[in-house]
């Protein structure tokens, strides 16, 4: 056989047999028309007689309503988290928390397949990963938080572990209800009490937690989600009579959290923003590193903060890794959240949207060749094609700039020094990923890696166990593990 | 094709890509993820039917149950009109010249196991008279077995000079490699006997002969399926797929259409460039298509048992 080096081989993929839609029923799921705000364990009309839409980003249909708390909801919310902690949670035994925590776990496990659907519907996140990741993960936190509860003597040894009192948790859209379960999962554990804003796109599984937190007879109080958009979170943050903040969210508003806490008493831990480097060696398992890379960037329709989304990829093996890239995203299936075939769902919201399209302009502008699957697109609700983008720079802002969508930045390198400095070249910090079949380089990466998660040969993998934060601008505190408790408590 | 020109082509096989096994199971695992319904289904199923080697691989073996079989073969169901011939009948040699005669001119293929087949553990000379004799009576198609031992032990260049000479053997017919994967341990050198294979001059590579478990896998099956794919676009030329043994199941044999679809494309989902070697398998399809077409299950009665 004569060998030809044939640069216009191409697989085809729009092959003939396709998968008809396979969409998961709705009916597991009760919505409804409007909710309320979950405040000393009962639902409130708030205060401000004030309620907002949240819609399904798939197709643009509203879903339901939901309130939007003031200043004097969350007033009333604060109040209530005091009093339940002083008369109630903080006393209770630790080992009688535990059970509250283990019942809401349980609860929350029986309820899976609606939890999936609701977080598909109202956040645009594919039905195969709700169903798979985010409902798991979540039941998971409270199971090993609920743990914990009793052993913290165990967790801190020699040492005695206080709770800090109200703790105000702001999470954000992209895993609404997993976010939900690290915040108040550890807090409760640790005897916290918890007043909890979930994002105003995507409030609804959280709300459906609150119910479950009801049927589970938690002590009115020791829960209160209220739902708002960023007036209400700077109420909570600004609230005189909070202990503690943890947030999830972007970069800027983590800042403004920062000055804004500047000079009180209250303990804060913020995760942000990341724009975390994927290095590929080549004598990585190519096949299972581009699977690792697809993953990485296109999961959750790349918004991830701990997202892979620059790529380097050394140069002996760079055109090979692209073509199979390539394939591999031709694939890909784009579109309705709700089939169980969708690889990648809709994009969160309007607003994100119009984000991630001024970085696809920004990098064409700045000359970076743009390359997007030819999926057909849904022609309602908010979708983008996964899109890489090769010949970028370090100087480029698709490369220096967190866009929080399937958009991946390549670039190759050379040596291992190279690649560790371009890679720490950034104001983030949050996570990275090493691709190679030797050990010792894994090691030598990850010790000179400035990042608070560092994958080698796996992308994306969490596990309630593992403590999981940035470096730099990617915030500071940790949260999952025995990591995650220290945030919430007072050693002496 | 000169002698030069196929050394020049031959990688060093120590260096053949390293298969990362979590990964690859990871992968493997989404392929049975897809969610295969109504149309898409039906489809899928006839094509499978379609890609079937009907085998029969026993010491027990008859003249009579190979007839059976080959009728078997172009009339799968007569009840459910329009149905595909499956790909190919696999026999024994001695079986190979009746096969030949019943199939006649129905387009179905016959092919013959050979080189001291399942074990390969004769010399060579008795391996290529094997093989001549398969192609001789008739065989379209040879199914031959590596040596696993020579290959266990690191001794590459026989492994690769016998596949080539049993290619040379087979003239026209196309030659099947069999890795036996079950025997081989790990991915790495699932990779490594694939390339080798190819390289010699396979027309397909298959995972196993079915008297070995574990026999085809779908992780095993991506593994060789990716080989295809670098050798693909290394060198323009396709390479067949054939996974045996352990499929038996309609919606396992859907998901390795969804991971051929997903993995090489358009070019390969047909039984030229894959099939199933399975015995059981065609009546489960069978079962499910009439499921689709009547609305319910049928007893197992109602199949031929050939």
């Amino acid at each position: 056989m004569a060998t030809r080096k044939n640069n216009t081989l191409k697989l085809s993929f729009e092959t003939g047999w396709k998968y008809d839609p396979a969409p998961e029923s709705k009916s597991s799921a009760k919505i409804d028309p409007r909710y309320e705000l979950f405040i000393n364990g009962k639902f409130e009309k708030p205060l401000s007689k004030k309620y907002f839409n949240t819609i399904n980003p798939a197709t643009e249909e509203k879903l339901s309503e939901v309130a939007d708390a003031n200043v004097a909801d969350v007033n009333k919310a604060v109040k209530a988290a005091r009093n339940a902690y002083d008369k109630v949670w903080k006393k209770m035994p630790p080992k009688e928390r535990a059970k509250y925590i283990y019942r809401i776990a349980r609860m929350i496990q029986e309820r899976a397949r609606e939890f999936s659907v609701i977080e598909t519907l109202d956040g645009g996140k594919p039905i195969r990963e709700s169903r798979d990741v985010d409902i798991p993960l979540v039941a998971n936190h409270f199971f090993y938080y609920a743990g914990w509860a009793d052993k913290l003597e165990y967790a801190f040894p020699n040492r005695t572990a206080s709770p800090l009192g109200v703790a105000g948790q702001i999470i954000p859209w992209n895993f609404p209800l997993l976010m939900a379960a690290w915040k108040i999962a550890p807090a409760l554990a640790t005897g916290n009490t918890v007043v909890l804003k979930p994002a105003e796109t995507t409030p609804l599984t959280a709300l459906k937690l609150a119910e479950i937190i009801q049927e589970a007879d938690l002590p009115p109080g020791v829960v209160n989600i209220i739902t708002g958009a960023g007036a209400t979170g700077a109420a909570i943050v600004n609230h005189p009579d909070i202990n503690k903040i943890a947030f999830t969210g972007s970069t800027d508003v983590g800042k403004l959290i920062q000055r804004a806490v500047a000079g009180t008493n209250k303990k804060v831990t913020l995760e942000l923003g990341g724009k975390a480097a994927n290095i590929i060696f080549d004598d990585a398992p190519i096949d299972q590193a581009v699977e690792g890379i697809i993953n990485g960037i296109f999961f959750n329709q790349g918004h991830v903060c701990c997202a892979g989304s620059r790529l380097f990829v050394q140069e002996s093996v760079y055109k090979e890794v692209i073509r199979k890239l390539k394939d591999r995203l031709e694939t890909l299936i784009v579109g309705d959240p709700m089939d169980k075939n969708t690889d990648v769902g809709a994009i969160n919201s309007k607003q994100q949207l119009s984000n991630i399209h001024k970085y696809l302009k920004i990098g064409q502008q700045e000359g970076a060749e743009m390359y997007q699957s030819s999926c057909p697109l849904p022609s309602k609700g908010f979708f983008c094609r996964p899109t890489l983008f090769t010949g970028v720079s370090q100087s480029h802002r698709i490369s220096q700039e967190e866009i929080f969508g399937p958009v991946l930045a390549i670039q190759s390198f050379r040596t291992d020094d190279e690649v560790i400095e371009k890679a720490n070249n950034t104001p983030f910090g949050l996570s990275a990923g090493v691709w190679t079949d030797k050990g010792s380089k894994i090691f030598n990466l990850t010790t000179k890696m400035r990042a608070g998660v560092i994958w080698a040969n796996t992308y994306n993998k969490f596990d309630p166990t593992s403590p999981f934060g940035g470096y730099k601008e990617s915030g500071y505190g940790r949260e999952g593990g025995l990591h995650g408790l220290s945030a919430y408590v007072n050693l002496t | 094709m000169t002698a030069e020109k196929t050394v020049s082509a031959i990688p060093d096989f120590r260096f053949t890509p390293s298969v990362d096994q979590v990964g690859v199971e990871e992968r493997a695992s989404r392929f049975t993820k897809r969610s295969i319904k109504t149309a898409s289904k039906v489809s899928g199923l006839k094509l499978a039917l379609n890609m079937i080697d009907l085998t029969t691989l026993e010491g027990k073996d008859t003249e009579g149950k190979v007839k059976q079989l080959c009728y078997k073969a172009q009339h799968l169901h007569d009840a459910y009109p329009g149905l595909p011939t499956v790909a190919a009948i696999c026999v024994y040699p001695s079986m190979v010249s009746v096969a030949k005669k019943a199939l006649g001119d129905s387009g179905v293929k016959v092919a013959s196991v050979a080189t001291a087949f399942p074990s390969g553990q004769a010399p060579r000379d008795v391996k290529i008279r094997d093989t001549k004799f398969a192609v001789n009576n008739g065989a379209d198609e040879v199914d031959m077995v590596i040596s696993r031992g020579r290959f266990l032990q690191g001794d590459y260049n026989f492994v690769f000079d016998e596949i080539a000479a049993i290619k040379e053997a087979c003239g026209d017919a196309r030659l099947k490699v069999i890795l036996e994967t079950g025997e081989l341990g790990t991915y790495d050198k699932v990779r490594k006997a694939s390339d080798i294979a190819m390289y010699a001059g396979a027309d397909f590579i298959k995972t196993s002969t079915g008297k070995i478990s574990p026999a085809a896998t779908i992780p095993v099956t991506l593994v060789m399926l990716e080989a295809i794919r670098d050798f693909y676009y290394k060198t323009g030329k396709m390479i067949a797929m054939k996974p045996a043994g352990g499929i038996s199941k309609s919606k396992l044999a859907l998901h390795y259409l969804v991971m051929l679809k997903e993995t090489l494309g358009d070019a390969w989902m047909n039984n030229h460039w894959f099939r199933f070697g399975a015995s059981s398998l065609a009546n489960d399809l069978l079962m499910q298509l009439m499921k689709d077409k009547t609305g319910v299950y049928q007893s197992g009665n109602y199949f031929s048992l050939d």
